[in-house]
């Protein structure tokens, strides 16, 4: 097996392109452990380590969060909590601290596990993926579309995944995973959702509920339609039943090692339900603290 | 003697502490060494010229093997090897009491995991490649996967040709539970159906060793196992060599409750060595780990109880199927504990008790931490709770009003003959501080912790109780004698003691006591201990909670023999005799004359070395018919009290406190000693709700700790302990052994809590997430 180890991210593209038969590695922490186990035996490892702009984010002129495949999850709980507060939710779920040092969001999406904990963000907030080719240049995958099958995506065999393209928090943003132990834990599912209050809609993602990520489309457009955007006032719990009810019928778990269908089902009718009551109430004391700092 | 040692060997251990004796915590030798990751591991051992050993597994629980082909994989270069049951030296056969284990599968396989053939190769990589190549015919036959058809169903097919029950005790005392004058005194009668899940040992070193060809035409063994000479018996037979030939020393041990009690890789890297003639290692990897040891048996349990109206136990009708899988392992132990503690530390009138270990094509079970008396501690524990909900009775009174003190009996008839001050206890336990409520302002508080499942929304707070018993040392007429050598010399100028013992520090903190109690009698600082290994008489196994109490014991012994020795020299030297002699920092005095002398004076005529065996007093076979007999040689009693936050709407789990009163005789050294409660209860909390190996059809859904979760620091609270010193006068210091006492009684206090936290009869351990929400409709 050779490991390369680019020092550009053109000298990675066009190994990329020449070296069909490497696998590329930037934490490590899904690629080792299937190296480990004897599950692959790739011709090469190409090491994406040597390239910094993978590990930096930045902001584009329109405000735009773009965010390096390989910027840990560790930096993004510190540095974006309050840009990406739903990325950072879920960042903090992912594995432990030794994992969230090293993982990030590249990789997440480079396995594309049903499991990956920050899959229902990224659909719920219309985060698009950049990639790249040598030959073809740059690529913008919509999340929604970048997820082709259980650990299939939409890259193409000579393309790296070079930033995820994110819009700053909107509105209020909740991130909820369920595990059968308090840490350490894949997801037996998980849910995202997010509030664009000047816009009035609502994002969401479910995640380990289905081959891939999903988007409840039919929750989002009730739940903007339902909620009380004018009054601000407090939310009729069943107006978050039906959402968590949407959100579920959505899904399409199925039976495994991890839990049930059915109660998977469950438990995202519950998240859903919770996730948007919270979101709510948020937005309720944000705009109630701006109003009074209005006031001072 | 070895030829040569292998790198990373094990040395004499010098302890880092120079203080402390029985009762003090110095700290043990091997601990700041594994904090900072330089502990040798049986995994780091190494010799330039070794070769790497892998195993080929059957893939199937149940078939029949009509060839293998093991050319291709010969032909494979680099590799050295491959053998196959017709390479095996001598008996094919092995296990620890039953020999029913082929060492290489025999024309079929048992259960999914099976050793099959074994490979030698420069490379674990090339050794790997070279076990695809070997050509394997089954023919796949239906798995017998149910424990209870296995036992009463004639038409079953059969695992072994003896017949599919490894072991049936009963237990009867009084009158039948069927008898209309025993009904006739009941106020009530409760039932329950009870189950608990494949539990795993899921040690962090998995299986691992180093095989040394010697010139003799012997083998030397660096191992990690928890009894090195009944490895040596099962071992050397195998090989067809005399025992004297197969030299074991112990590596370090990466944990073990009772998953290395059985042999895993030790025969086969000696095959290998032996045939190559080199040096052969050979490492599990996490997944083949899960095939490599056996697990704790599974367990359905149907009790049915009647009581007085005040909530005394009058009957107890019990029945437990113990799942032991495809060889019988420590079955017959197993069962013999679960069914000589099948009503557990009550006092009952009438009981028929019947407790069946049987094979099956499930995964092989043995020993682990508690065995027998864990699964029976969650269903009669969870029998006084139905008796109390019926009665109106609250846990701790239902318990107390039933619960044995010294003098009562057993349901083997066995007398509880040291203190077993066990309704006292529930007092102390239950005057404990409550956990204050959840302060939610943390999510790690809550129940889902930082996954944010709930900030407070669904979470019910429940209270549950459990007591625990466990036999500790080996029952049944069993003489489980420790072995201890103890050199007292002079290093220099300084007097120094080494303490040789065959017996395993599996992480337990034995070691630490060989030296404490070595300070203790014999007056010295410097105590080293020697590895543990062969060219020692046996110590026993490192299970049962035995240690102190037996090595322990011929640990003191020993020192004991030194002593008297010293004492003789003396008398000699001086031509006189003393009656009042003690040692001292490194003097020996006389009660009436003050220091008549030094151990650098005595020990100047050379060392003073002595060899012990201590033995416990005898015990008796459970009666075949009714299970009586004084089968356990020493009892210990722990009592929990579970205090758990429940969101009941997602069945997510936070187990707040996980508080704990125990009987231990003499604390021997606290700090170790509460690393053990508190890993104990971790273990027993982790089997309520959360660890279990998944089987469907004979096969392991879930080998790796992706799937097989065990407790983390955020799963785990910090424990309240009281820990009390009612001395066992039959035991060395009146210690009780403290290991496992708490693994039983943990899960079912969490189980309790559950259930009153949710209101639901619930029946199985782990209790799952769908177990709580299955049918609400609260979306
Ligand atoms: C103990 C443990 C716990 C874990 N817990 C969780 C958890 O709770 N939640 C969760 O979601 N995941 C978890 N994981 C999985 C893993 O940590 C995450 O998926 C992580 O995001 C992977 O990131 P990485 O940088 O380590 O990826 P790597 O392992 O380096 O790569 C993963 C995949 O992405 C590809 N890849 C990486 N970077 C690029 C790139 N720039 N362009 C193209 N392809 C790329 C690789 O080729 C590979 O296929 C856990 C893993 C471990 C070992």
């Amino acid at each position: 097996m050779d490991f390369l180890r680019p020092a550009t991210w053109a000298e990675a593209l066009t190994a990329r392109a020449e070296r069909p038969d490497a696998v590329p590695i930037a934490g490590g922490t899904d690629v080792m452990v299937e190296l480990n186990f004897d599950r692959r035996r790739p011709g090469a490892l190409l090491d994406l380590n040597r390239i910094p702009a993978l590990r930096q984010w930045t902001r584009d002129p329109d405000g735009t969060i773009r965010l390096g495949a390989s910027v840990p999850y560790a930096r993004i709980i510190d540095e974006l909590r309050t840009d990406l507060p739903g990325l950072a939710m879920a960042s903090r779920t992912v594995g432990s601290p030794q994992i969230r040092n090293r993982g990030g969001v590249g990789g997440n999406l480079g396995a594309a596990s049903p499991a990956g904990d920050t899959h229902p963000v990224l659909v719920a907030t219309d985060a698009v993926i950049e990639v790249e080719s040598a030959e073809r240049g740059v690529r913008a995958i919509p999340a929604t579309e970048f997820y082709l099958g259980v650990k299939r995506n939409a890259m193409a065999a000579d393309e790296l995944i070079k930033a995820v393209l994110l819009a700053p928090a909107k509105g209020p943003q909740q991130f909820s995973k369920i595990g059968t132990r308090n840490a350490m834990v894949i997801a037996v599912c998980s849910f995202a959702v997010a509030l664009d209050v000047a816009a009035r809609k609502v994002g969401a993602g479910i995640g380990s509920a289905a081959p891939t990520p999903r988007r409840p489309f039919e929750a989002e457009l009730f739940a903007a339609d339902a909620l009380p955007w004018d009054s601000r006032a407090d939310l009729d719990p069943r107006i978050a039943t039906r959402f968590g009810e949407l959100v579920a019928a959505a899904a399409a778990p199925i039976d495994d090692v991890r839990g049930t269908a059915a109660y998977r089902r469950h438990a995202l009718s519950v998240m859903g339900r919770r996730t948007l009551t919270w979101a709510w109430r948020e937005h309720q004391s944000s705009q109630s603290c701006q109003s009074s700092k209005e006031l001072t | 003697m070895p030829t040569r040692a292998p790198d990373r060997a094990p040395r004499d251990l010098n302890q880092s502490a120079t203080t402390g004796g029985v009762g003090d915590s110095p700290t043990r030798p091997d601990g700041s060494l594994k904090v900072k990751g330089e502990f040798a591991y049986s995994s780091d051992l190494f010799m330039d010229d070794m070769i790497w050993g892998a195993t080929l597994r059957s893939p199937h629980p149940r078939a029949l093997i009509h060839s293998i082909d093991v050319a291709a994989a010969l032909k494979l270069p680099g590799v050295y090897a491959v053998l196959t049951h017709e390479d095996v030296p001598g008996h094919k056969f092995y296990g620890l009491d039953t020999r029913d284990q082929p060492v290489l599968a025999v024309g079929q396989v048992r259960h999914q995991g099976e050793p099959v053939a074994l490979v030698a190769a420069d490379h674990p990589e090339t050794a790997r490649r070279a076990l695809k190549l070997i050509q394997v015919d089954y023919e796949v036959q239906e798995p017998v996967v149910d424990p209870r058809r296995a036992v009463f169903d004639p038409q079953c097919p059969l695992v072994h040709d003896d017949g599919n029950i490894v072991r049936h005790q009963p237990v009867r005392v009084g009158a039948s539970p069927d008898d209309p004058a025993v009904r006739a005194q009941c106020a009530v009668v409760v039932s329950g159906e009870y189950e608990v899940g494949i539990q795993d040992q899921a040690f962090l070193g998995p299986e691992s060793g180093l095989a040394i060809p010697a010139e003799d035409g012997g083998v030397d063994l660096y191992v990690a196992t928890q009894w090195i000479h009944w490895d040596l018996l099962q071992i050397a037979p195998c090989l067809g060599l005399p025992e004297e030939k197969v030299r074991m020393t112990l590596s370090g041990v990466g944990g073990a409750f009772g998953g290395r009690e059985d042999l895993s890789m030790e025969i086969h890297a000696a095959m290998l060595a032996l045939r190559v003639g080199k040096p052969v290692k050979m490492v599990y990897n996490r997944e083949e780990s899960f095939f490599g040891h056996v697990h704790r048996h599974p367990a359905l349990m149907t009790y049915t109880y009647g009581a007085t109206a005040e909530g005394k136990l009058v009957f107890a009708d019990v029945e437990i199927v113990l799942d032991g899988g495809g060889y019988a392992s420590a079955t017959p132990n197993v069962v013999g504990n679960a069914a000589s503690l099948g009503v557990g530390p009550y006092v009952v009138p009438n009981i028929k008790i019947d407790a069946y270990g049987v094979y099956t094509n499930n995964p092989p079970c043995g020993a682990m931490r508690g065995f027998g008396a864990v699964q029976a501690c969650f269903a009669y524990e969870s029998m006084m709770d139905k008796l109390a909900a019926e009665l109106g009775l609250d846990p701790v009174t239902i318990r107390q009003r039933n619960v044995v003190a010294q003098g009562d009996k057993l349901a083997t008839g066995q007398v509880v003959e040291a203190p077993a001050p066990v309704a006292e206890m529930l007092d102390t336990l239950k005057a404990l501080p409550m956990p204050a409520p959840a302060d939610t302002s943390d999510l790690r508080n809550l129940p889902g912790s930082t996954a944010n499942a709930t900030h407070g929304e669904g979470v019910v707070r429940g209270v549950g109780y459990g007591i625990g018993v466990k036999n500790i040392c080996f029952s049944e007429d069993f003489d489980d004698y420790s072995t201890a050598r103890v050199r007292l010399e002079l290093l220099g100028d300084t007097v120094g003691a080494l303490v040789h013992t065959a017996a395993a520090e599996v992480g337990q903190g034995l070691i630490t006591i060989e030296a404490q109690i070595a300070r203790t009698e014999l007056g010295v600082e410097q105590v080293s201990i020697h590895p543990a290994d062969s060219s020692v008489g046996t110590a026993g196994s490192s299970s049962a909670s035995r240690q102190s109490y037996m090595t322990g014991g011929a640990v003191k012994t020993a020192c004991e023999a030194v002593r008297a020795a010293v004492f003789e020299r003396i008398a000699q030297d001086h031509g006189r005799a003393y009656d009042d002699l003690s040692l001292a920092g490194g003097k020996i005095v006389s009660h009436a004359e003050g220091v008549i002398g030094t151990l650098e004076e005595v020990l100047a005529a050379g060392p003073i070395e002595q060899t012990r065996e201590y033995h416990h007093h005898r015990t008796q076979r459970m009666d075949p018919f009714t299970g009586q007999g004084n089968s356990h040689t020493q009892l210990a009693f722990a009592v929990h009290r579970a205090v758990v936050d429940v969101d009941v709407e997602l069945g997510l789990i936070k187990v707040v406190a996980l508080d704990l009163v125990q009987d231990v005789g003499k604390i021997m050294n606290r700090l170790s000693l509460e690393g053990q409660l508190h890993g104990g209860s971790a273990q027993g909390l982790g089997l309520a709700v959360m660890e279990e190996i998944q089987v469907r059809d004979g096969k392991v859904r879930n080998p790796s700790f992706t799937d097989y979760l065990i407790p983390t620091i955020l799963d785990m609270p910090p424990m309240r302990m009281e820990i009390l010193e009612n001395a066992d006068p039959r035991a060395p210091y009146g210690l009780r052994g403290a290991g496992e006492p708490p693994t039983l009684s943990s899960t079912p206090a969490i189980a309790a809590a559950i259930r009153d936290a949710t209101g639901l009869d619930l029946r199985r351990v782990p209790i799952r997430p769908e177990d709580l929400t299955e049918g609400r409709t609260d979306a």
